[in-house]
């Protein structure tokens, strides 16, 4: 079943979530003969969590998989229930599309999609092992089987050895009352030491039993396209959640509980994210807060379950029911699934390079919450840059990275590799340094060239994107040499703008520069083009905040200067003057460019400068 | 290699006859066309490599700085393989600290260290049997701290800056707050409240700024008061420091008529050396300037100086003067002792830094090194209004700071949204970090979790 005769398998992909599934389409796409295994093939796609992508910086993300030629975005827009933008009056860069999606809807286009693509064999079955010899990846055990495979990507999510916590109840379990990869857990210890974190959720519940109309409704907005590079229209009516809060009554149920809280009792030790705690961590970190927020998010067309975002939590059932009681709207809850919480086991990420790619066994990528991170977004970014270099791996060729200055997905997996984490990773775009630059709008403008070349966008999407950016070129161009005179009419209409007026003649594009004035405001003064939304909000974007995106891009270039310059095989116990911190951990890390080496904490700039210095000295012995 | 331009004193501070600054980089030769004019109008861009020329260095308000000769050395056949030029003068620390200002107002960057032996090196103008010796350049002159006494000196700066940098996290941590978590119920920041505090930055920044300009630089230091009885021996002690120890300045217009300061470069610790004018010849401080403008002065002092006659009986007048002494950090010099000594030093207190000497006879290294030693235990520390900026490093760095900020203030007050304001802000605050050795980023993140109740 997993390895018919003659069979040869370039890729095998352990997991069928986020990261699992990005990997596995995109080796295929690649043209490798991919294997994706599952524990259960119903739970392909799970969101285990709220039903829920997008947000600051995890909208981002979706955008750059999707420019890169990836699938979650597509997915999203064809299966959500609701979509917002957030931060729309905060600036350019950080407003974030987020969506609510039918849970089940979206599963099933995911298995479809998988399904329909050439070259990938999504089949059901544990893996329990990996087959290494001389530091080599062979394939994976499959119970007694063996499958052979040229690459392994390992995508397993919170799986490996997973206990889920309700109180002071545990169970060996995965989400959704599934089996954990117990064997697999235990396999992998011996090859690369894991570590364990924590995460958790919120219970889930019967819309029916609540009352509304002790709630804010939050509906969604319309017209505001997808998330897709390529989706034209959204045509659905969309469902709206809903917003309540907790009290003083809620929080003292809490506080008289906590020592059944398995997160209080202590019975869970690995870490939890801070962005994500658990109700009993906010009500004893944050003592003086009176209420905190709970929106109500449905789960799906046809089911009246529903999702209690802001409630994750590991007390036990009988507490949740009580405390979600007090709750308005909530006072007479009918409790589907209790809130839980879970403890797997993850790796170190600096255990990888930043082609995620374990350094230690030749042929295995990792990617996902595998990898220390946590989110459906940040799996799936993972899963694509794996995918990608495994293809490009068995073909013998160079591999592909993504740095900080080009996407979110380049700190995603640059913070994660280099720098480590003592939590589950989320992307926030504080943790960007040229958040300006690393927007939504232009992710196609920063990946797509890179997707085309790559083999993962086509030929058609490709040229429509060239067009799309041609077009805007062409218009900022035209704006920055239409001159408007200063005269009586013009100056009528400026002031109907509401506009101060002009004494000498300025160009379009200088007068779109002040922040009163919209593009369609041009449209008084000149005959504009025909232009689509999307190419008149980049044109805006680049006019107005020209001065900003020059000096972010002088920044890039700056960093560029290091981060371009690759680093030789080096033996750090060599190089005199290095700090022993340094050598102790550019020897453990062994970063692939200079840039990387210089942000890996413990080593100084002095360091980095003797580095420099050792390179060239290096390159002149071998020149004679 | 390298497309921008660096620049540094090329001598050691403080010693020898002339100070060179030194440039190198693509712009060498135009920075120095900027602040150099040569005697008969040459310019140095039109002058063959290994040429000098004499002329004056000339300030942005057009006014001489001091008389210098330029050397020019051009690439590939310099010491670094680039453009070089090299500025000497012959004026002290102020004045080659202000060449040196003045051509990073320019556009050059100060040197790293060890960056002109770095870019020789890579620019193939040292053999590799020399190489190690770079690395130890870049090596010593970082990772050796720097002098404990100058960090002490240095901790008032740094608390400034710390200051500010809270002012501006408390700011962007809100920002980033409610960016990067709309759906949590986190309060915009507003406007109005944003103004108000990046204005009130911005003057912290220039403040400190002002400081920097030249002869403050010197002019400030530890505040030290010579006290002591009449005829103890307090001029003696002023001007065997002042002749035995390079004197800085020795004139600085301004100050008060009464009061003369005299600063000087003791091992590298600068000592602000309060004396009273007018009153030398008589020696007398506690009789003429009457007890209060003593105390006055002692109470001013970051460090006192308290010299006592052993040739002559202890009198109330020190015994009270001892006990003024007593609240500061102070070293006791018992003078006179090749005269016969009439009191033993067991009645002073026990836990005094006290040196026994002659003034007219011994060696003044006792002396020194007691100051020395306490100054460096870390127990004398300037008064926090004396934060001023030393270096020329940390001068460039506040101007970006304040750069920044100033973008960040246009921004706001354009009504721009949010993110970027942020830019400014954040651009200020990593420059701030730079002076005082932190990051930024990490920092933010963690700031954002301890303040705000985040997690929908």
């Amino acid at each position: 079943m997993y390895q018919p005769k003659g069979m040869e398998y370039d890729v095998i992909v352990v997991g069928a979530g986020h990261a699992g599934i990005e990997a596995a389409l995109a080796a295929a796409k690649m043209g490798k003969v991919v294997l994706l295994l599952t524990l259960n093939l119903d739970n392909v796609a799970l969101l285990p969590c709220n039903p829920s992508i997008g947000g600051p910086a995890k909208a981002n993300l979706v955008r750059e998989i999707d420019a890169l030629g990836g699938q979650m975005a597509k997915t999203i827009d064809q299966t959500l229930m609701q979509i917002r933008m957030l931060n729309t009056s905060k600036g350019p860069a950080v407003q974030a599309l987020r969506s609510q999606l039918d849970r089940k809807l979206y599963q099933r286009y995911m298995k479809q999609v998988l399904e329909n693509t050439p070259n990938l064999y999504l089949k059901e079955g544990v893996v329990t092992d990996l087959i290494v010899k001389d530091d080599t990846v062979l394939g994976v055990k499959v119970g007694p089987r063996e499958v052979r495979g040229k690459t392994v990507i390992l995508a397993t999510g919170t799986y490996l050895r997973s206990v889920i916590h309700i109180g002071e109840e545990t169970y060996q379990l995965a989400p959704q009352g599934q089996c954990p990869a117990n064997e697999m857990g235990k396999a992998l210890e011996k090859y690369l030491p894991l570590v364990r974190f924590k995460t958790g959720t919120p219970a889930r519940v019967n819309l029916r039993s609540l009352d509304f109309s002790k709630m804010t409704i939050q509906p969604g907005d319309e017209n505001i396209g997808g998330f897709s590079f390529e989706t034209k229209e959204l045509n659905i009516k969309q469902v709206p959640c809903w917003l309540t809060y907790t009290n003083e009554e809620t929080h003292q149920i809490i506080r008289n509980n906590l020592h059944r809280a398995a997160l209080y009792s202590g019975q869970i030790t690995g870490p939890g994210p801070r962005y994500c705690p658990s109700i009993e961590a906010k009500v004893v970190q944050f003592p003086d807060r009176t209420g905190h927020q709970v929106f109500v998010e449905p789960e799906g067309w046809n089911t009246s379950e529903g999702y209690l975002s802001g409630l994750a939590t590991s007390l036990p059932v009988d507490v949740q029911i009580q405390f979600l009681r007090t709750i308005p709207g909530l006072e007479n809850v009918e409790v589907m699934r209790a809130g839980y919480a879970i403890e797997y086991d993850c790796f170190d990420p600096r255990l990888l390079n930043t082609y995620l790619q374990v350094k230690s066994i030749k042929g295995l990528f990792s990617a996902g919450q595998i990898n220390g991170s946590s989110g459906y977004e940040e799996a799936a970014g993972q899963g694509l840059i794996a995918g990608i270099n495994a293809a490009l791996y068995v073909d013998g060729k160079d591999l592909f990275t993504i740095d900080r200055s080009q996407a979110y997905l380049g700190v995603l997996i640059d913070d994660l590799v280099i720098k480590g984490t003592n939590e589950p990773y989320r992307i926030m775009t504080s943790r960007a340094e040229y958040r300006l630059f690393l927007r939504a709008d232009n992710a196609d403008q920063r990946l797509t060239p890179l997707g085309y070349k790559l083999g993962l966008i086509s030929q058609e999407r490709y040229d429509k994107f060239q067009e799309k950016w041609a077009n805007i070129e062409g218009e900022i161009e035209r704006l920055e040499n239409v001159k408007l005179r200063s005269n009586q009419a013009t100056n009528e209409i400026l002031q109907k703008l509401g506009t101060t007026e002009i004494r000498h003649g300025i160009t379009l594009a200088e007068l779109l520069r002040r922040p009163e004035i919209g593009y369609q405001d041009l449209a008084h003064l000149d005959e504009l083009p025909d232009l689509p939304p999307e190419v008149i909000k980049e044109v805006e974007i680049s006019i107005k905040y020209k001065g900003y995106l020059k000096k972010q891009e002088e920044a890039i270039a700056r960093f560029r200067k290091t981060e371009n310059l690759k680093l030789p095989v080096i033996d750090y116990k060599q190089v005199k003057g290095l700090s022993r911190e340094a050598v102790e951990k550019l020897s453990e890390q062994q970063p692939i460019t200079l840039g990387q080496a210089s942000r890996i904490s413990g080593v100084s700039p002095a360091d980095i400068s003797v580095l420099l210095v050792y390179i060239e000295q290096m390159k002149k012995v071998q020149e004679k | 290699m390298y497309n921008d331009t660096i620049a540094a004193i090329a001598t050691p501070l403080g010693e020898g006859g002339i100070g060179i600054v030194r440039l190198s980089g693509p712009d060498a030769l135009k920075i120095g066309d900027q602040v150099f004019r040569a005697k008969q109008n040459k310019k140095l861009k039109n002058l063959p490599t290994y040429t000098l020329a004499y002329g004056k260095i000339i300030d942005r308000d057009q006014k001489v700085v001091d008389e210098v000769i330029a050397a020019v050395m051009l690439k590939p056949k310099s010491y670094t393989g680039e453009d070089v030029v090299e500025l000497q003068c012959h004026g002290g620390i102020v004045v080659i600290q202000k060449i040196l200002d003045l051509v990073l107002s320019y556009g050059a960057r100060l040197a790293e260290p060890g960056e002109f032996t770095k870019r020789a090196f890579l620019n193939g103008r040292i053999d590799l049997s020399q190489a190690e010796a770079v690395i130890d350049v870049i090596r010593s002159k970082t990772e050796l701290s720097l002098d404990l006494a100058v960090q002490q000196l240095e901790g008032s700066l740094s608390n400034r800056i710390q200051e500010m940098r809270e002012k501006l996290y408390d700011i962007i941590v809100r920002i980033e707050a409610s960016i990067d978590f709309p759906e949590d119920d986190i309060p915009d920041v507003e406007y109005s409240e944003m103004k108000e505090i990046l204005a009130d930055i911005h003057q912290d920044i220039t403040r400190l700024l002002a400081t920097a300009d030249s002869g403050k630089v010197l002019r400030e230091g530890l505040k030290t008061v010579i006290t002591g009885k009449p005829n103890v021996g307090k001029s003696s002690l002023l001007n065997r420091l002042l002749n035995e120890n390079r004197a800085l300045v020795t004139d600085i217009p301004g100050t008060t008529r009464d009061v003369i300061e005299e600063v000087l470069n003791l091992q590298g610790i600068p000592l602000r050396l309060l004396d009273t004018a007018g009153i030398r010849e008589s020696d007398d401080l506690v009789e003429q300037m009457g007890v209060e403008r003593a105390i006055q002065l002692i109470d001013e002092a970051d460090l006192v100086l308290h010299v006592l006659d052993a040739s002559s009986e202890l009198t109330e007048d020190d015994f009270s003067l001892l006990e003024k002494t007593a609240k500061k950090q102070r070293v006791l010099i018992v003078n006179k002792i090749d005269l016969p000594e009439k009191w033993s030093i067991d009645v002073l207190p026990q836990d005094a830094k006290i040196v026994k000497t002659s003034l007219v006879r011994d060696s003044l290294d006792p002396v020194i090194d007691t100051i020395i030693g306490l100054i460096k235990s870390g127990y004398v520390q300037q008064k926090q209004e004396g934060a001023i900026i030393t270096r020329s490093r940390h001068k460039q760095l506040l101007s970006l700071a304040l750069a920044d900020l100033e973008q960040a203030q246009e921004t706001l007050s354009n009504n721009l949204p949010v993110d970027l304001i942020a830019i400014g802000l954040q651009g200020a605050l990593e420059h701030l970090g730079e002076i005082t050795g932190e990051t930024v980023r990490d920092n933010m993140i963690d700031r954002i979790f301890e303040q705000f109740c985040i997690g929908k």
